[in-house]
């Protein structure tokens, strides 16, 4: 049914290809989807333990992920196809690479702490159950987001990322605030949903297959298709609003709104990073359309400036990270435009580690001192030894110190950066203030509540050191990126390559690989990552001076996207009041002129296009003196029937206009057509005239220019009639089947009355509808004359 | 004659029969009633199961042969939608017994039910033009009383602009098809088709739009849906669930019907409106959603949207078949492809539509009996009191907004896709914006009355509401077709083979005019009378 080509059949997954393990990526995912739903069972029945308990799938699931890593890593991805929507074309097809081996250890991984930080955090919540289904139903959609080889897959599972992020994000439900940030992620993140759905359909159009590993081969000479600009704008719009890349990034730091592990998982290590993964799945297809690179590099580099800038002058714990994850994504955007995949898939990695422990370090903080703001804490190592212990351990590697991963991914970014070519004069400075700013944002959230004196004058906090499951999930992150950074050779190094080689696609055999050690050799990079260092740490010390400088920046917010958001939703709402008051006024009179004038107009339409003018026939029409005579009649009869104001005199002259078309029926040779018009009309006028007798005159609604309007449209739609019933006689070529009626009605039907056998034979059918109508109708009048509901009380 | 054919007429016919007989006894009334709907589900999904592989079945009423009498034809498309009609008819006529009143019910609630039921399954059975007129009028008489039953101010308010407006359809519904047979000489769909393909076709185009008008108030399109969000938030809920599931559809099924098969001579530019019409439905409606705030207001100007996009299909797949004419031939067979796919949407939309609004509007009506009222302002406090039934809404609602993997987004998918490949850029775009939108006023409804408190001042009148038996029953129907939807969602393909085989069917109408004319001689009689009255 579709034009597209198919894909060769021995381009798929062979049996042998996975082995065994083949159906494992389908239980993998089923058995996540079956834990979200069997969740709230499982908190109810097992409430002190629920969290633990629920926390066994996604730890077995990483083992898995584990298990197989060798055999990924080694350049054999694990693969499924099922039939699915075969009219579509779509099928149910997984794909396990380098690529997504990294996104699902982070999302299974982290997502197993944050199961047991949840419990720990929200357990005793009387919601709990609810909020473990979406996390763990996020957790399912997002890993089928990464593990999708099928483009319509891949948006399903994003979609319901959408969704059940925004369950996530409102789960304060009852504050108008958490509501309201949570329809703001939902429809931004749906607005480029939508846009990245005709992106992917136009992009399986022009390559020829739905499947994504084999969309890089499928079409070389993609970038001169026509559809080639609207394929990269479509995709990056749900790219980029996804991962909050400027101008959309303003969701992502109302989204903290959230609870603290919602914040933790989707926001710094998962969700935000779809958009991220998206662009990196599709850069081998699409880098060869100039406008890919270019808008990737130019929105990463400008996202990474503008959220280190607004993150510099926050001071909330939850913000300072929030704009410093912005500047994170465009940084992570950068590097994929910039053709690093290599820097991309480290920095991606030490970012979840690094970011996922601060968060959850954040919470801690947040949830035993009650206070949200970083400068109204201090030295609060005393109370809480091991979160101040932790948290540095984190905000080294987001720092960038040598030692840890984040030292070895702002080399590798520091690299790309430099040799970026004509874009490096641009790129090189975002990258070094977002470097300044993260260093800046560790010190601000890891040190200065903990380690530093608090201020002057500020309140005494009563803290209390976070449980062992609160600190569970920090301490392993924070362990595993030093880990990583000090022996790069224990595995990181291997999957953050393995990763590299898939985003950099079919070019991924002439990949460079730089290896960064521990302590990186002295060079430019090296120097700008020091250099940036020690920016940040003045900044830090100059803080206050740098917000009162920065506030000045406060213009921005003047044209700040959220602003436009506002704008925006209020404008469609108030063009949507315009317009329904506009239409649905609520006048019935309106609502009847609006369909008469439309259908003349559609009519009038139709005749300029078929050069078919309603009117006057080529042959004369002979009327008759009698036919006259009764047509005059009719029309003065409706015409008077108009300017009367009392209702019996008005019924009397429709009855006149009832008589006349009578007549003409007899005069055209249809007596026992004529009898009905007669009873009818004589009924019709004593019916009326009994009912009517009870009510008042006539009132007078309108205006004599409302009438004449009235007039002009009722005689315009009369002309309009004639006309066509004048154009059909012209053109009438066909006998009429009447014609056999009447042959057949007497040697068949075995009547002579014509009419009465069309009645009760030929069609009765019609005849037994119109007495269902009639009895319906005797059960109307009934119903209207007894049945009074006054109060409506059930439903 | 094939009495398949005739069982979804004539069951609930019967059953409305007998509920009269039974008007003093209300049990008994009740019995017939959910007899007759399960009867009419059974002989229903016969009837499917028979046309299903791609015959035409078609019976002689009277036993007068085509185009004399008047033939009684399903394909594929109407065996759906008497299955769906089926389907509303069965849970609405359940769920009544657990929400409706008493008054109502002795006033003759079940037989005007099975009325409509009727006309409805004669309306989609029908392939007579006049005929259809006539199941027209039974419908719009019995959803009529069904409406001002009560005869509550705002209910019969809402009638009266229900009526006329949908009298004006009649009357030009009337006016065309005495226009149609001047032109034509015949009432048959199918002989129509047959002459309208062999003669000059710009008087017909004429009519043609006369059809759409006619049609197109009965389906709410824009600029002809006032009487829909004037008058479905008055009745009951249950009656506006009936209505919502069907009336409007009937409307629908008659424009696919009548063009794909007659109405097919120009179609460059009679579905280039279709085109546009749909667009500013789309549009309108879902604006007019956006600005109200009472639950069933919300959703009846959902249902004018979605009208929208089920005569996009229509008329992406007439432009793009009338495209196909001039174009080379590889790019023809591309075009071709697309109008099928459609098509599809269209009848996939359809099917998964009826369902979903239904429900919802079921939904509201417990909501309703929760409360004491649909307004969002005064409702409050489902999701942390009613988990089961803010999922119940929930199903339905994000499908309505064509969420993965529900219903709705096979629908919508399907549309989006077909217009890619027909290359109608500007409707695919503005079927996206309207989704987001439609989301956005389901999140309204979920945000007032699930997630937001009770508004301060007003203590919750669920917790004095007990789940008594009434309840239950509502809450089962509501679960059930919930359950379709998922069904419908999960296992897409054969829902979605079977409207592809339905589109495909519409596409090459010869299949249905020979099931409807085969055996006859193909020229008329030869007669010596000079007309008799027709």
């Amino acid at each position: 049914m579709l034009s597209l080509r198919r894909a060769d059949p021995g381009m798929g997954y062979h049996a042998a290809r996975g082995g065994s393990l083949v159906p494992m990526l389908l239980v993998l995912l089923a058995t996540l989807f079956v834990t979200a739903l069997a969740a709230p069972a499982v908190v109810r029945f097992a409430r002190p333990a629920a969290a633990p308990i629920l926390a066994i799938v996604p730890a077995l699931a990483t083992f898995w992920l584990i298990s197989v890593a060798p055999g990924v890593l080694r350049g054999e991805p694990i693969g499924l196809v099922r039939s699915w929507v075969s009219g579509l074309e779509i099928e149910f097809a997984l794909h396990l690479d380098g690529l997504a081996l990294l996104f699902a250890l982070l999302i299974c991984g982290i997502g197993t702490l944050i199961v047991l930080y949840a419990g720990a955090y929200l357990g005793t919540h009387p919601q709990f159950g609810r909020f473990m289904a979406a996390l763990l139903g996020f957790m399912a959609s997002m890993l089928g987001l990464v593990l999708a080889d099928d483009a319509i897959a891949l948006f399903i599972f994003w979609e319901l990322t959408s969704i059940t992020s925004y369950l996530l994000i409102g789960f304060d439900h009852e504050r108008a605030d958490a509501r309201k940030a949570a329809l703001q992620a939902l429809l931004v993140t749906g607005l480029g949903g939508l846009a990245l759905l005709a992106g992917l359909l136009l992009l399986a159009d022009a390559a020829g297959t739905l499947r994504l590993s084999d969309m890089a081969a499928a079409r070389p000479d993609l970038p001169l298709d026509p559809r080639a600009a609207a394929i990269v704008l479509l995709i990056l719009a749900g790219a980029f609003t996804k991962s909050a890349m400027a101008p959309f990034h303003f969701w992502l730091p109302g989204a903290m709104e959230a609870p603290a592990p919602v914040s933790a998982y989707l926001h710094s290590s998962t969700m935000v990073k779809a958009g991220v993964y998206l662009v990196a799945r599709l850069d081998p297809a699409l880098c060869d359309i100039a406008s890919w690179s270019r808008l990737l590099v130019a929105f990463g580099a400008a996202t990474a400036l503008i959220g280190a800038f607004t993150a510099s002058r926050q001071r909330y714990f939850k913000r300072l990270l929030a704009y410093s994850t912005v500047s994170s994504l465009g940084i992570m955007v950068l590097l994929v435009g910039l053709g690093a995949p290599q820097a991309a898939a480290v920095y991606i990695l030490a970012h979840a580690l690094f970011k996922g422990a601060l968060f959850m370090i954040a919470g801690v903080a947040e949830k035993r001192t009650g206070r949200k703001d970083v400068e109204a804490l201090g030295d609060l190592r005393r109370a809480m030894p091991w979160t101040a212990a932790i948290a540095p351990a984190a905000a080294l590697s987001m720092a960038g110190v040598p030692l840890f991963l984040g030292f070895a991914g702002k080399e590798l970014l520091l690299k790309a950066a430099l040799s970026a070519g004509w874009a490096a004069p641009f790129v090189v400075p975002c990258v070094f203030a977002a470097g300044a700013s993260g260093v800046l944002v560790a010190l601000l959230v890891a040190w200065r509540p903990f380690h530093a004196a608090p201020e002057a004058g500020a309140l005494p906090v009563a803290a209390r050191e976070g449980t062992p499951l609160l600190l569970a999930g920090p301490l392993l992150l924070a362990g595993l990126g030093m880990l990583a950074g000090l022996f790069p050779f224990l595995g990181a190094r291997a999957i953050t390559d393995a990763a590299a080689l898939a985003i950099a696609g079919p070019r991924g055999t002439g990949l460079v690989r730089i290896d960064v050690p521990a302590l990186a050799a002295p060079g430019a990079a090296l120097a700008l990552s020091l250099a940036s260092l020690v920016a940040g740490v003045l900044l830090y010390r100059a803080r206050a001076r740098w917000r009162a400088i920065a506030a000045l920046g406060g213009v921005i917010d003047a044209a700040s996207p959220q602003r436009g958001y506002t704008a925006a939703l209020d404008g469609i709402l108030r063009a949507a009041r315009f317009q329904t008051r506009l239409l649905q006024n609520g006048r019935l009179r309106i609502y009847l002129f609006v369909c008469l004038l439309s259908t003349i107009g559609l009519v009038l339409l139709a005749a300029a296009r078929t050069g078919t003018l309603p009117g006057v026939p080529a042959d004369d029409v002979a009327i008759s003196a009698p036919d006259l005579v009764f047509l005059i009649i009719a029309a003065v009869a409706a015409i008077v029937a108009t300017r009367l104001r009392g209702r019996l005199s008005t019924i009397a002259m429709l009855g006149g206009v009832g008589f006349a078309v009578a007549m003409l029926f007899l005069t055209f040779g249809a007596p026992d057509v004529a009898m009905t018009q007669f009873a009818v009309e004589t009924l019709t006028v004593i019916i009326f005239v009994l009912i009517f007798h009870h009510l008042p005159r006539f009132a007078v609604f309108s205006g004599p220019w409302v009438r004449l309007r009235d007039g002009l449209l009722a005689s315009a739609f009369g002309v309009l009639m004639g006309g066509l019933v004048l154009l059909v006689r012209r053109d009438a070529v066909f006998p009429p089947i009447s014609d056999a009626f009447a042959a057949r009605a007497a040697p068949e039907a075995h009547g002579r009355n014509v009419v009465n056998v069309i009645l009760v034979d030929f069609r009765a059918l019609d005849t037994l509808g119109e007495i269902l109508v009639l009895a319906i109708s005797g059960i109307g009048v009934y119903t209207l004359l007894r049945l009074f509901i006054r109060k409506e009380r059930e439903a | 004659m094939n009495l398949l054919l005739v069982l979804p007429i004539l069951i609930p016919l019967t059953a409305a029969a007998l509920g009269l007989t039974a008007w003093k006894r209300p049990g008994l009334q009740r019995s017939i009633s959910v007899a007759g709907a399960m009867a009419l589900l059974v002989a229903s999904v016969m009837l499917l199961a028979a046309t299903n592989r791609g015959d035409v079945l078609a019976t002689q009423m009277g036993g007068w042969e085509a185009p004399y009498g008047i033939t009684i034809v399903a394909d594929i498309l109407s065996s759906i939608m008497v299955l769906l009609n089926a389907i509303i008819g069965l849970a609405v006529v359940i769920y009544s017994l657990g929400a409706l009143d008493p008054q109502r019910e002795a006033f003759g609630f079940h037989p005007l039910v099975h009325a409509l039921l009727a006309a409805v399954s004669g309306a989609f059975l029908t392939g007579d033009l006049f005929n259809l007129y006539v199941w027209f009028e039974v419908m719009l008489m019995s959803s009529f009383v069904l409406l001002t039953m009560g005869s509550g101010r705002a209910q019969l308010e809402g009638a009266i602009k229900y009526v006329a407006l949908n009298l004006v359809s009649s009357a030009l519904f009337l006016a065309a098809v005495g226009l149609l047979y001047g032109a034509t000489g015949t009432l048959n769909m199918a002989h129509l088709a047959e002459r309208i393909g062999s003669a000059d076709p710009r008087a017909t185009t004429l009519i043609a739009m006369l059809f759409m008008v006619a049609f197109g108030i009965k389906a709410a399109a824009f600029p002809f849906f006032f009487w829909l969000p004037a008058s479905y938030h008055t009745p009951p809920p249950v009656v506006s669930a009936l209505f919502a599931g069907l009336l409007t559809k009937v409307g629908v099924y008659a424009l696919i019907r009548t063009f794909t098969l007659c109405f097919t001579g120009d179609m460059a530019f009679t579905h280039e409106v279709i085109l546009w019409i749909a667009g500013f439905t789309m549009l309108s409606g879902v604006l007019g959603a956006a600005v109200q705030s009472e639950f069933r207001r919300i959703l009846s100007f959902h249902i004018v949207s979605q009208i929208g996009y089920m005569l996009m299909g229509l008329g992406m797949a007439g432009v793009a078949l009338a495209a196909a004419e001039s174009a080379d031939e590889s790019t023809a067979v591309a075009l071709r492809g697309a109008a099928a796919l459609a098509l599809t949407g269209s009848i996939f939309y359809v099917m998964h539509h009826i369902i979903v609004k239904t429900n919802l509007f079921l939904v509201s009506g417990i909501v309703q009996r929760l409360f004491g009222t649909g307004d969002l302002d005064r409702v409050g406090g489902i999701w942390r009191t009613r988990p089961v039934l803010s999922i119940m809404f929930l199903v339905p609602a994000m499908s309505l907004a064509g969420i993965p993997i529900l219903s709705g987004f096979w629908a919508k998918l399907t549309l989006v896709r077909a217009g890619l490949l027909a290359e109608s850029w500007w409707i695919v775009a503005v079927a996206l914006f309207v989704s987001l939108l439609t989301l956005f006023s389901m999140t309204k409804i979920w945000g007032e009355a699930f997630w937001n408190a009770m508004p301060p001042g007003r203590e919750d009148p669920t917790a004095t509401v007990r789940s008594d038996r009434g309840l239950r029953i509502m809450m089962t129907v509501v679960m059930l077709l919930g359950a379709v939807t998922l069904a419908i969602g999960f296992a897409a393909q054969p829902v979605f083979d079977l409207a592809g085989r339905a589109a495909k069917q519409l596409l090459s109408p010869g299949v249905y005019a020979d099931a409807v004319l085969g055996g006859r001689q193909s020229s008329i009689p030869p007669v010596d009378a000079d007309g008799g009255a027709p």
